[in-house]
């Protein structure tokens, strides 16, 4: 039987009128934001932090992932920062003292070309020296974790084998928001909604406070994790940064007995699909092609997704196309975030995620606020400065990102 | 679906189009004079503004031409550019 979810109480976090001033202003109220303030006030101990969130905690990419959590990236920067985020999953329930519903169901990364092939035994080695968990198996063995997989040699995109992840999982997004929240709101942060930035105080080269459709606040530290609307926000003091912003469509089945034993994605046919704890089919599109801000995309997109997945899953064929939504993602040339410092002093960046953020929602606020509290960046995150677009150390994880855009 | 106003077709379904990103993006004249900053900025750095944005299609199953056009990003509506933006890269 699918899982009950459950109860939470009426109340998780208090709505706190905004302060003239705190010592660190995070801009953006999902899993990031909420994050940060979490890791800053139970690492490092600095609570004199608000959270500002133009709609309601956690309504944007955070409720609209397909909440896939993996480390399985090819390079070693990328390694370092993802599994430090899975590790963190593995411990998370206990350490917010809330469910989050982590399920460690695996993912498969499925091939469909030589190159597919050569492509993910790469990455199966480079996870393996990295300390990763990581299998490579062929098609009979693909269809063994996943037996309503078709594995047919008779269609368009046969498949020829997978990459296999055994901790890689799903988590509850909303509950992930809702338990950051509350151990943020109980350190003292305080998460005020409603409250859009509009523009940041400058005074020469270091930021000084915000002003907010709320009224200006002060602070010397401001932290960007606005995901889609990170371009327009670093805007504000001025920046450019190497990021588009694109719709990113997902959509849910009514609910099914469940079906789907483990993650399945496919970078090639572009769909990935889990089932959730209730029993909905959750599948994933790729970005459509041109930039935007209007959280809704293409329903060609859609079509194409559905079309790969039923070749994939021909028993998907009797379920019904319940809900589909988009978020918007902020991408960058090498499928990299930008994590960080800014040009500008007292200022922070965490964008760039594009399509993959939800996994990394603990280490990005775990790195955030050590590099927040140190003032340099974290050892994890100095790969992903903004510089190495300029330097062109890039970290090329279009591979792994494995959402086509 | 958007529906995109071809200014040599008028208005057909997306499928027929490839996006060309922002308009106005010429190579520089002189690559050798740029400095890494200049370079990288020509390279990965593109407008992306919420609001109205000029950019370019390819009406790629229709007349195979390139054409600018204006887009609302968050409306996802139209409207035309003068001719002389419509022919320039």
């Amino acid at each position: 039987m699918p899982e009950a979810l459950p109860q939470h109480p009426e109340f998780l976090w208090r709505h706190p009128d905004p302060k003239p001033g705190y010592d660190v202003v995070i801009v953006g109220g999902g899993g990031h934001g909420l994050a940060t303030a979490h890791y800053l006030a139970k690492n490092h101990g600095i609570t004199n932090v608000a959270v500002l969130e133009r709609g309601w905690l956690a309504g944007g990419n955070m409720a609209r992932n397909t909440t896939i959590i993996r480390s399985n990236y090819l390079w070693d920067e990328s390694s370092g920062l993802y599994e430090h985020a899975l590790k963190l999953w593995e411990g998370l329930e206990a350490d917010l003292g809330y469910p989050i519903l982590f399920s460690q169901r695996g993912v498969l990364n499925l091939a469909h070309s030589l190159q597919d092939v050569r492509d993910g035994m790469r990455r199966v080695n480079a996870n393996r020296l990295n300390g990763i968990d990581a299998e490579w198996l062929d098609a009979a063995q693909v269809k063994e974790v996943c037996p309503i997989l078709n594995v047919s040699p008779h269609v368009r995109y046969p498949v020829l084998g997978a990459t296999f992840q055994p901790r890689a999982g799903i988590a509850k997004h909303d509950a992930v928001a809702w338990g950051f929240a509350r151990a943020a709101d109980a350190s003292g942060v305080d998460l005020i909604q409603n409250c859009e930035v509009t523009g940041l105080r400058l005074a020469g080269d270091r930021v000084t406070g915000v002003r907010t459709s709320r009224g200006d606040i002060a602070a010397g530290r401001i932290v960007l994790c606005g995901s889609g609307h990170s371009s327009v926000l670093a805007g504000m003091a001025g920046l450019r940064l190497p990021v588009q912003s694109h719709p990113l469509q997902a959509l849910v089945s009514e609910l099914l007995e469940p079906v789907h034993p483990t993650v399945v994605m496919s970078n090639a046919v572009h769909v990935y699909v889990s089932q959730a704890h209730k029993g909905e089919l959750v599948m994933g599109a790729g970005i459509d092609a041109f930039t935007g801000y209007g959280q809704r995309g293409g329903f060609h997109i859609i079509e194409d997704q559905m079309a790969a997945a039923l070749e994939l899953f021909p028993l998907f064929a009797r379920a019904h196309v319940l809900r589909t939504w988009a978020g918007i993602v902020d991408v960058t040339p090498d499928a990299s975030p930008i994590i960080g410092l800014a040009p500008v002093e007292g200022l922070y960046l965490n964008c760039g995620w594009g399509t993959g953020g939800f996994k990394a929602t603990p280490a990005a606020g775990w790195c955030l606020a050590n590099t927040i509290a140190a003032g340099r960046p974290d050892p994890l995150i100095a790969a992903f400065s903004l510089d190495r677009f300029t330097t062109g150390a890039l970290v090329d994880e279009h591979g792994a990102a494995a959402v086509a855009h | 679906m958007l529906l995109i106003p071809c200014p040599w077709c008028g208005p057909r379904n997306e499928t027929e189009f490839h996006y060309g990103g922002q308009a106005g993006i010429a190579y520089p004249d002189d690559p050798h004079a740029l400095g890494d900053a200049e370079w990288a900025e020509y390279l990965f750095v593109r407008g992306n503004p919420e609001g109205w944005f000029t950019e370019r299609w390819a009406h790629t199953a229709g007349c195979r031409r390139w054409f600018g056009i204006q887009r609302h990003t968050v409306t996802y509506e139209f409207r035309p550019v003068p001719i002389r933006e419509q022919v320039t890269p």
